[in-house]
This record gives C-alpha cells, structure tokens and sequence, in this order.
C-alpha cells in the first residue's frame, strides 16, 4: 500500500485529498491528512465579520465535514518531518511513514515576532484580522470606536491575501461614513511597499481609491517595534505613527514544524520549483498553497489552481512519467471597495492585472479593475462555491490558467525613464 | 521597455528606470545606477547589493530587508543609513533587479 500524506487540512490540502482520493485507487493508496483541529475556517469571511456582514458560524465547518469518505483524517500536532526516513511524528509521539509528503500547513500571523505588538495594548487598541478571534474582536472595539486615529498596517511582505488590509481599509471607510462619524477619524494606511498599489496598471487605475477617501498613506514602512505608552509604531528610520486603533498585519511565517524539519527559508516557508511545486531538496515532498515559497500571492485563488496543476502532475509522477504541468502563478481576486461594490483582478507571475472582463472574455459578466456591484455579489457569492465546489475538489467553470482574451494592457504608466526617487 | 544608455552601458528598463533584464547588469553599471540616485558605493552598499544579487540567483525574487537583515547578516538600521528613505527600492534600483512589489 502506498501512502500520501498531506500535513494540513485548509484551502490546499483539503482540495487535495478531495480531488486524489477520486483519481486514486482506494486499494492501492492510503490517503491521510494532518491538522490540528478540527475546524475549518473560511478565511475570506475575516474581513467582513468586523463589520457583522457575517456571522461567526457562517465562518466554519467541521474539517471532517469537508473531508472526502476514504481521507483518514488524523487531529494532532506535528512535531517533525524525518525527510531522510520519510516519516512523521506527532508531538503526541505517534508516527507515520509516507512515500509523498504534502506540506499544505499554510502561513500564520506573528504577532510576537514585532517587539510591543503583544503587549498591554494587544486586544485593546492593537487588533489583527486574520484570525477568527482577532477579527471578532476587532468588531467589538470597532462598535466603540467613532473618533480619532485608525492606523491600519502591514508588518511584513509576504502576506496572506495581499489585498486585503486595503479592503478592510476601505471597507472601514464606508462603515465609519454610514455611521456618521468619518469626519473625526483620521486614517492611515502603512506598508513596508514602495505603495498602496505597486503595479503601473494598478497604480494608474486604482489610485484614486486612497485620495478620493482621504485615506492617508505612509510607505517603506519598516516598523521596529510598537511603542505602548506613546500607542505608536516606530520604524527603523524613526519614524513615529500614533494610534487610537491599531488594526496590523503581523508578520506572517510558515510553521514551527518546517523549520524544526530542516525544510523552511528563513520565514519557515518550503522552497520549492516556482512551477511544480515539489521541494528542490526532496523530490518526494511537494509544498502547495501558503506554505511554499513561490513568488505568488498568499491567497486561497493561487492555491486552487495550483492544486489543479499539482493533483494532475502528481498522478504521472506516481505513474513514473514526467511532470508536464506547469503552474504560472495564476491568482484572482475581489478587492472590496465598500458601498457594496468591489474590483476584481486576474494576473500570474508575469503578467499584471489588466482591464477586460472575467471569467469569459469581453462577455463578463465581471468587470476587472473597476469598481462594480457584480463584482461585490461574486465575492459574496464566492463562500458558497467554496463550501460546495471547491472544497469537495470539484472543477471550476473558469480556467486555471490564466487567459489573455479579451484582456486590455490600457492606459499603462505613463514612460518617463525616471530613476527611483 | 525602453532602452537606454548609461556610462556606455545599452540597457533595458522600465518606466520607473528599474533594469528589466538582470543579466545586462555588472558592478561597473551598479556604480553609475549608484550615481543616479545619489548613493557612492561602499564596502557596506556593495555587500547589500551581492546580496541582493545572489539571493535573486537562488530564489528568483528580490529579498525583502528583514530577509536581507536575518539571512544577509546587515541590519535594517544599517539600510537605511546606506539607503535613505527607501532602501527596498534603491537596494534593488542598484543592483539592477525588480523593486518590491504586492500583488496590485
């Protein structure tokens, strides 16, 4: 019998286990996925329960839930991957052996990675996202809060979801605005990006965004620590921002286990082929979604077609063929805007997103990089596709690589060979 | 992309003056880019920039500064004293590499 192991049971591993589990025959692969517990968190849903446009239950499902009949699914900790031996075990002390090895254990916030961030202010005025409990609590100092300084903040690239402290950005805008009481909030949005929008395309088009909502911008921002008296974050260039509500991004890292495995870079993710994503030191192992290393955004649409080109690849693997997918980067994604409308973009590693329609070309029915009510509903409606199509590892009806149709490289920047500024 | 001459130099670059094809560059070029935004180089600025190079080789993105601090060894204070303002940017303006970008 022959074993898969997938480490992690969210976005990517699941999709995984789901679609092999059909390709694979039951008597001749036993297919076993790791996770820690078992609730599986629809990440998207985070930004919008700040703001009550979700409840916490719409949120989660049970892991086994979403698992296919034939997926043995184990709860328990990893402690260390024996890439030598092939084999794993668990900081309970069971152990288990494996021909591949999946790492699909995605990318958390560290807050305690930034000196001040987890101190007294943590919870009070300092808050995250990306997690079910920050993001709830978030919500209840959001209810209270109707004047002063918002600083919203992104510690580090690479990030999960690139987007979306933007999002929540302008999401909080909208909301502050409803309520009456933008005009006594100053916000600010920091990155440690040359920009809010780094893209000339992007840029170009989606620069009046910021301005329009006088959203004030701080960029190379590279915060050395939070200092808890003055409430203000200090950047290595000394550079002070005061708060009243501090919503940050931590650093985000891979997990503890790759980097007690031996198989991380220096933030804990897997280094892996750009294309293939099997590990460039074991060729056993492969990382997909959050947890490798690609240069692709971390984000739930990059992992669902990555899955696609790894389930496909991975099957003329274990028939001893050669791997003749390849996967280019391909990520979309809804960017709220408030007001119940949003921007969609589509790109991949070498492309930037451009204006067109999506996902039929020139027919839409979603606009890319405008601002549209149809693209506000399909990233409401996109939580439904992603409990009952995605998960369950059947096919979307959009491509999975990325299609140049009916795509518009319009009003690029502007050509001044400058040098930077 | 445009093509333009510097110090005798044919190269490739974008409309932010940034390198588009990371094999035209060599030390000598990183001087002149240097020059362009007002950096002289030092043994500081040119273990940044190896770096900045090698890490590109290898991983086949530009390092971001806390990368450049934990893996290259030369503390972000440091980066931006030999880079004001913007090392993320300069860092890669001078060793002829795409500046940091998000995915928008």
């Amino acid at each position: 019998m022959k074993k898969l192991l997938v480490l992690g049971a969210g976005t990517a591993g699941t999709m995984i286990v789901n679609r092999l589990r059909k390709r694979l025959d039951v008597g001749e692969w036993d297919i076993t996925v790791v996770d820690q517990d078992d609730v599986h968190h629809y990440q998207p849903g985070y930004l919008f329960l700040p703001f009550g446009t979700y409840s916490p239950e719409q949120v989660t499902r049970s892991r086994h839930s979403t698992l296919s009949d034939g997926v043995d699914f184990v709860i328990g900790e990893v402690d260390r991957v024996d890439a030598a031996a092939n084999t794993l075990s668990l900081t309970d002390g069971r152990t288990f052996a494996y021909d591949y090895l999946v790492i699909a254990s995605g990318t958390t916030p560290r807050p305690d990675q930034t000196p001040g961030m987890l101190d007294a202010e943590w919870r009070k005025s300092i808050f995250d996202f990306y997690t079910f409990e920050g993001s709830q609590a978030l919500g209840e100092a959001l209810k209270k809060f109707d004047h002063g300084r918002l600083v919203v903040h992104i510690t580090d690239m690479p990030i999960k979801c690139p987007v979306a402290p933007l999002e929540f950005t302008f999401l909080a805008d909208a909301w502050l605005r409803e309520r009456g009481v933008r005009d006594g909030v100053e916000i600010t949005y920091v990155t440690p990006l040359p920009g809010a929008f780094t893209k000339p395309i992007c840029s170009n088009t989606l620069g009046y965004l910021l301005e329009e909502r006088k959203i004030a911008l701080e960029t190379d921002y590279m915060v050395e620590h939070i200092d808890v008296e003055k409430k203000a974050l200090i950047s290595y260039d000394e550079r002070e921002i005061p708060f009243d509500l501090l919503v940050t991004v931590p650093l985000n890292m891979g997990a503890d286990f790759v980097a007690r495995s031996g198989l991380g870079n220096d933030l804990n993710f897997v280094p892996v082929d750009k294309n293939t994503l099997q590990s460039k030191a074991n060729p056993n192992i492969f990382a997909v979604g959050d947890a490798s290393d690609i240069p692709a955004s971390k984000a739930g649409s990059v992992a669902h077609f990555a899955v696609e080109v790894f389930t496909d690849n991975f099957l003329e693997l274990i028939a001893g063929k050669p791997m003749t997918g390849s996967f280019d980067g391909h990520a979309n994604c809804f960017i709220e805007s408030g007001d119940g409308k949003a921007l969609l973009i589509d790109f991949n590693y070498d492309t930037e997103p451009l204006t067109g329609k999506y996902p039929l070309p020139v027919v839409g029915p979603m606009t890319l990089l405008k601002e549209t009510r149809a693209n506000h509903l399909g990233k409401m409606g996109f939580r439904w596709i992603y409990w009952n199509i995605l998960l369950p590892g059947h096919s979307m009806p959009v491509p999975t690589h990325m299609s140049m149709v009916g795509k518009k490289p319009a009003n690029a920047a502007n050509t001044n060979a400058t040098p930077a500024k | 992309m445009p093509v333009t001459t510097l110090n005798g130099h044919e190269i490739h670059v974008n409309e932010e003056g940034f390198l588009t094809d990371p094999t035209e560059w060599d030390e000598e070029l990183a001087v002149a880019l240097a020059t362009q935004i007002g950096i002289t180089m030092t043994d500081g600025h040119w273990s940044a920039i190896r770096f900045l190079r090698k890490d590109f080789d290898e991983v086949g993105e530009t390092p971001t500064l806390r990368r450049v601090a934990t893996v290259g060894g030369i503390p972000i204070k440091e980066l931006f004293v030999m880079f004001p303002q913007k090392p993320a940017k300069k860092m890669a303006y001078v060793a002829g590499l795409p500046k940091p970008v998000g995915c928008v």
